[in-house]
């Protein structure tokens, strides 16, 4: 009997949140330099990672791309390019052509303030949330809260990892690894009651305790945050 | 209602045999029907330290293949009449393992025992899974050493993502922690972690610290589980500590360096 309503397959409209690369170049040279750069430090949180490229900062007079080698340059560094997001016109032959989606009608919350020639933020369709947890996070465990900023109310112990996309807030001792503005947000900054830590890294910056103690802060109240790409950590108040 | 009770840690050799038989037999000598299970395949020690090795005719990976029945393969002890041991297998693999047949297990053996006591082995594998999954309590055992702790720390956050209680999403584990041979010296010349710092690190109550005692070894090898040996520091520290657990306020012994007497100092121990 066949069915007269298909129920294999199914169409359906569901917002996803998504890495954006910002290009403010066509320089295929430059672009890559900074991204092998950049990736560098947050391979694993990227690899194999869906990403829309975004053509609104665009600098360049002269418009024109290869969208074939553009793609592949995405490739090479484990990104899995899907589309092309406020791109002109003139070009959308040229990224049809290279099997990329024309998107439209995205919302960013991307910020001003950089000058960089490419730059990953993130884009969403969704407000900026906040993730509380209130269980020990412990040896082996990680959580990660997307989108937004990591509350913690008991110990980040020693071999656990918290990430987020935005700030980390820890009202106890962080003896483990923390991992704040993981999307690219040079701004996000990591609080805790009692800084122990392993390894603190914002946005893709990162300083290892065990070979640089900030021993000045060391079981103190403490925020690290970034200055001219180092990590800061100093005592609060 | 009975209860499931896994003894468990991470780490190999810091004690779960060892207080799993003193544990089960202290329940035991209070009057609580008491069976402990071997979970560690083909490194069974238990019944050694129980001292019923020779008694062993079918084992718990018999009872899950349902070639033999519970109570063809649970050893009565000879000493206490409510303590009983249902042995490892030496043969066979972990394979044997299932949610299935051990849930079967445990469910039956529900109906006759208060506490069911799982003796896990070491590691994160299989094993150590199968028996902390159809726990209602844990007793982590820990050493006082760094690495101890950090395998600890691991064990209760598996505790939190594998266990039944986890998965179905009803009232977590109760955890229990236990320090196991604390040597009072060594915490105060700062070789080893201190009660407060290991409290610090793992934020779980603490149910008993064990001292070091050569008497834990003596006894294993005689078949005794030391909790039996009125004598030694460490068969009290597990006296005291089964008191705990039922619910009396003991406070913790055995934490000051002894001081070594005169005739001691003279003529050594
Ligand atoms: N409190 C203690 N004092 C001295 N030796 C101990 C003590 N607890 C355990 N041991 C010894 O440590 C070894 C490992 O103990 P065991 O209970 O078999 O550990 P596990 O089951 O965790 O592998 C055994 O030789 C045992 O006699
Ligand atoms: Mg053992």
């Amino acid at each position: 009997m066949s069915k007269q309503h298909s129920t294999l397959v199914e169409l359906k409209g569901s917002a996803f949140t998504l890495p954006v690369i910002h290009l403010r170049t066509f320089d295929l040279v430059g672009i890559k330099t900074e991204l092998n750069e950049r990736l560098s430090q947050s391979v694993s949180f990227f690899a194999h990672a869906p990403v829309v490229i975004d053509l609104g900062e665009l600098k360049d007079t002269t418009l024109s791309c290869d969208f074939t080698k553009l793609k592949q340059l995405l490739r090479d560094v484990k990104l899995i390019p899907i589309g092309v997001y406020q791109c002109p016109e003139i070009l959308h032959p040229e990224a049809i052509k290279a099997e990329l989606a024309i998107l439209k009608n995205g919302v960013s919350n991307k910020k001003n303030g950089s000058n960089t020639k490419s730059t990953i933020k993130q884009t969403s369709t969704n407000k900026v949330q906040v993730k509380i947890i209130d269980k020990p996070v412990r040896s082996g465990q990680q959580i990660y809260a997307p989108n937004g900023d990591l509350v913690i109310l008991s110990p980040v112990n020693a071999g656990a990892e918290v990430i987020a996309d935005g700030n980390i807030y820890i009202y106890a001792p962080l003896r483990g690894r923390a991992l704040a503005g993981v999307m690219g947000d040079t701004t996000a900054r990591i609080f805790t009651l009692s800084m122990e830590a392993q390894l603190i890294s914002i946005a893709g910056h990162y300083r290892l305790f065990d070979e640089d103690p900030p021993v000045k802060v060391y079981t103190n109240s403490a925020q690290a945050y970034l200055e001219d790409k180092h990590i800061i950590v100093t005592q609060i108040p | 209602m009975s209860k499931v009770i896994v003894v468990t840690s991470g780490k190999g050799g810091v004690g779960k045999t060892t207080t799993s038989a003193s544990f089960a037999t202290g329940l035991a000598m209070r009057g609580y029907k008491t069976v402990v299970i071997d979970f560690d395949i083909g490194l069974r020690n238990l019944d050694l330290i129980m001292g019923c090795e020779r008694r062993v005719v079918y084992d718990f990976v018999n009872v899950i293949n349902q070639e033999a029945s519970l109570t063809q393969a649970v050893i009565r002890d000879k000493a206490y009449e409510n303590l009983h041991i249902l042995p490892a297998s030496q043969t066979r693999d972990k394979e044997s393992f299932t949610i299935k047949g051990v849930g079967q297990v445990i469910n039956e053996l529900k109906d006759s025992f208060e506490y069911i006591i799982c003796d896990s082995p070491a590691g994160i594998e299989k094993g150590a899974i199968m028996a902390l999954y159809f726990a209602d309590e844990a007793l982590l055992v820990t050493n006082p050493e760094v690495s101890s702790v950090r395998d600890s720390d691991r064990m209760l956050g598996i505790l939190h993502a594998k266990s039944k209680r986890a998965i179905d999403g009803i009232e977590p584990i109760k955890e229990h922690l236990i320090i196991n041979r604390y040597i009072p010296s060594r915490v105060e010349s700062g070789e080893m972690l201190s009660i407060k710092d290991i409290q610090d690190l793992l934020g779980i109550d603490l149910l008993g610290v064990i001292p070091e005692s050569e008497m834990v070894l003596q006894a294993s090898n005689a078949g005794v589980p030391v909790i039996r040996e009125e004598e030694s520091n460490s068969g009290q520290a597990y006296r005291d500590l089964v008191g705990r657990f039922l619910g009396e306020d003991i406070p913790l012994r055995f934490l000051e360096p002894e001081k070594k007497g005169l005739l001691k100092r003279l003529f050594g121990t």
